[in-house]
């Protein structure tokens, strides 16, 4: 099936070559970042972690749009969602790679990553995450591939997928559990130290991962000629709905929590993050911003007039997208690290070679999701044909 | 034979690349003859005997950094009941302090990159 | 027998995967040496920790004789502003050992009224070599571990620099190297390594030093006498002596990892 991705027109073509630029690119710059260090990027001795980190803690939320379709589907026969599993499962496939290609070049020395094999260590949550990443991309290859060579010889999918499936729905839980799991044990950071971390990722998932599938099923509809039909999208666009709402009302109990009991340290950083703290403020229009993006996506997937409009549709997801893409990809991983443990700032930005370094990532992710889309949408059109 | 031009066309040039590192470092250079590394203790015994060494004083030096850094036990005792502390810097570069005409010599011929400098401090070096 | 080609070549492949059994099993069973038992007293022990006199350190007076040391036994670079030479590079500074002021140094028990000195003075602050430490908890190779003399050590052979233990540690006790130290390094000592860059380092309580019967470079060279270590669970060595005679607070001890280093003020 892979040599449907060799067929295509000049647009395709287009998009992969201008995607291939943009890896040699974010290549070369990682090549540098190899022979000079981390010392590239914005990151410093208080903010450890900064974009690279943040982005694998983002697209692991995106990793859900899997189990957000094979739940009602396999679980609970919604057949609407039967069309469009496949496009779940290879957007998980495309977020894991990019979630470790992230971890990869975040590390001070990647040619010792076998290390995190060959001394394996239970009591690290990393390991762990390891695991469950590692796992999670091989289960989603697997169950799409299999899958979608069968929906290609038009037989129903073999019976010993039937497990890896049901698995696959746990497992999706745990991606996201286990990577809460990597900040809020610490004791010393307290915007992390809390223990609904694990369920603001999931719900931050959920709202995330289903919104970017519809917006890429939008665009599949309108570049191929495969069209799941307007039920999935709307199923969908109800999942986001909830996911977002409830996104939102655990922020709003984070804070309370923080303000409330009035301790300092579990205030510190949402002071930073939305108001500032001694000055500095790099982070509080962006924050503002992911908060305003919130509520307006709320407001225009409550509404059903807005919900149903794919247009207005699109635009919400989008906003979705964004704000959680902020919340999480900018404001969590950074706001955790400031102030720092002995209650000074030193703020981050990233760095010109640290963004271009993380859009190749991103074009590596595409690439994955380009040919796999492909694929998927040229089996499809061979079958209705 | 269909194609026999392009065959053998393209049989020429996969052996010109498969041999090129061959020709390459002749046009470069870079000798070709066994290097010998230039000893300048008065000691007569390594740690272990030359052959010994020379087949396995990476593994060696594996086990050492492995037992020093992760037991803190730092001596180490020979079959015939010498004593040794386990450090490349204060024992091995002790007698061998002249890195590029020993160590170098052989690491260099081999092409192999061994890390351990990057952080072991060289005696040549020591003066800053 | 009939076979398809392709079929023929996933089986090739799973067999070529067997190959990687055995030395990826080699790799993973491999086993430690056990430490030998230590001796207990100042240099080995089951508990290493210090005592500061922060009353008899004259920080406050500009002495910065026991980190001037430290960083001088163990390599460990002055990385400076490049844009600033005068000023420390903060964003991607290496120290082991370093003042803090009180209010910094223990941040959860600030208090509005209190006694000037106390209020001014630089305290010492480094790795607090915790019970229960978290960077330990963390770390996914082991290359930071609590060895059976208390101190938690790093294996600058095997760390993978994610970093992961400076996010864990509650006291901002460890450091990383953003590039080659090397540069920024005064005088070597050669007879301690220099780190790489990509990796984590922190105070090892001078583990080098121990095994030779000396104490740690701080300790040594601090001319008032004010720093006390050994090991806490000897009831007969000075530092335990102290604790029993003053009172004695640590950093942050709310958070459950139980650190090693006591501030008699």
């Amino acid at each position: 099936m892979l040599e449907k991705a060799l067929i295509g027109g000049r647009a395709y073509w287009a998009w992969i070559l201008f995607l291939m630029c943009v890896i040699g690119a974010g290549f070369l710059c990682y090549l540098w970042q190899l022979s000079y260090g981390l010392g590239i990027t914005g990151l410093s001795r208080d903010v450890t972690w900064g974009f690279y980190i943040s982005q694998f803690t983002y697209l692991v939320g995106i990793a859900a749009s899997a189990v957000m379709v094979v739940l009602p589907y396999y679980l609970h026969s919604y057949k609407a969602f039967g069309k469009i599993a496949i496009l779940g499962e290879f957007l998980a496939v495309s977020a894991v790679t990019m979630c470790m290609l992230f971890i990869f070049v975040d590390m001070g020395v990647p040619s010792r990553i076998f290390n995190m094999i060959r001394y394996a260590t239970p009591n690290s949550v990393m390991f762990w995450d390891m695991v469950v990443l590692t796992g999670y991309l091989l289960l989603n290859i697997t169950i799409a591939w299999t899958t979608l060579s069968a929906e290609k010889r038009e037989e129903p999918p073999p019976k010993w997928i039937k497990p890896f499936i049901y698995i696959s729905i746990p497992w999706a839980v745990s991606i996201h559990t286990v990577t809460a799991f990597l900040y809020s044990g610490l004791p010393g950071r307290h915007l992390w130290l809390s223990a609904i971390m694990a369920a603001r990722f999931l719900s931050s998932a959920f709202a995330s991962g289903p919104a970017f599938l519809t917006l890429l099923i939008l665009i599949v509809r309108s570049v191929t000629n495969f069209d799941p039909g307007k039920e999935p999208v709307q199923k969908l666009a109800q999942i986001v709905t909830y996911a977002i709402t409830i996104n939102v009302f655990f922020l709003l109990l984070e804070i309370f929590t923080a303000f409330y009991s009035g301790i300092p340290e579990h205030k510190a950083s949402f002071i930073y993050l939305f108001v500032g703290l001694d000055g500095h403020s790099k982070l509080v229009p962006w924050m503002w911003a992911s908060v305003a993006l919130s509520v307006l996506s709320i407001v225009l997937l409550v509404n059903p007039v807005t919900r149903h409009n794919e247009k207005t549709l699109a635009f919400a997801c989008l906003a979705v997208f964004a704000g959680t893409w902020i919340d999480k990809g900018l404001g969590l991983v950074v706001g955790g690290f400031i102030p720092s443990p002995l209650g000074k700032i030193t703020e981050y930005v990233p760095t010109a070679p640290e963004l271009m370094i993380s859009l190749g990532v991103y074009a590596v992710g595409f690439l994955v999701l380009t040919i796999l889309y492909k694929i998927a949408t040229a089996v499809k059109e061979e079958i209705a044909a | 034979m269909y194609d026999a031009g392009k065959i053998f066309a393209g049989l020429i040039i996969f052996i010109l690349l498969v041999t090129s590192p061959f020709w390459y470092n002749r046009a470069m250079g870079k000798s070709l003859q066994m290097p010998v590394p230039k000893i300048v203790t008065t000691e007569r015994l390594c740690v272990l005997p030359r052959a010994e060494m020379r087949a396995r004083h990476m593994a060696l030096l594996d086990n050492w950094r492995q037992t020093v850094v992760r037991t803190g036990e730092r001596t180490y005792v020979t079959e015939d009941g010498r004593r040794f502390n386990m450090s490349l810097t204060l024992t091995c570069m002790k007698c061998h302090p002249n890195k590029s005409e020993f160590c170098d010599k052989c690491h260099n011929y081999e092409e192999v990159q061994p890390i351990c400098w990057n952080c072991h401090v060289t005696p040549e070096e020591k003066p800053k | 027998m009939k076979i398809s080609k392709r079929d023929f070549l996933k089986i090739a492949g799973v067999g070529l995967a067997g190959l990687a059994v055995k030395p990826a099993l080699r790799a993973i069973a491999q086993a430690e040496r056990p430490v030998a038992a230590p001796k207990s007293g100042i240099f080995a022990g089951k508990r290493m920790g210090m005592v500061i006199d922060a009353r008899k350190c004259t920080t406050k007076d500009g002495c910065r004789d026991c980190i001037t040391a430290c960083h001088a036994a163990h390599n460990v670079p002055d990385i400076r502003d490049p844009k600033n030479p005068g000023l420390v590079d903060v964003r991607h500074e290496v120290k082991w050992i370093w003042t803090e002021p009180y209010r910094n140094a223990f941040p959860t028990a600030e208090q509005r009224f209190m006694d000037e000195e106390i209020e001014r003075k630089p305290f010492l602050v480094f790795c607090n070599h915790c019970d229960n430490p978290p960077c330990v908890r963390v770390c996914p190779t082991k290359a930071t571990w609590k060895r059976e003399d208390g101190i938690v050590m790093v294996d600058w052979h095997r760390c993978i620099g994610c970093r992961f233990c400076l996010a864990a540690c509650p006291y901002g006790s460890r450091s990383f190297n953003w590039f080659d130290p090397r540069p920024f390094i005064g005088r070597q000592n050669p007879e301690f390594p220099t780190r790489m860059k990509g990796v984590a380092e922190k105070c090892t309580f001078c583990e080098e030093r121990l095994s030779r019967g000396q104490a740690p470079a701080c300790v040594e060279a601090c001319k008032e006498k004010a720093m006390f270590f050994g090991d806490l669970n000897d009831a007969k060595i000075e530092a335990r002596k102290m604790l029993r005679a003053r009172f004695s607070i640590r950093r942050k001890p709310e958070l459950g990892t139980s650190p090693q280093v006591y501030y008699l003020v």
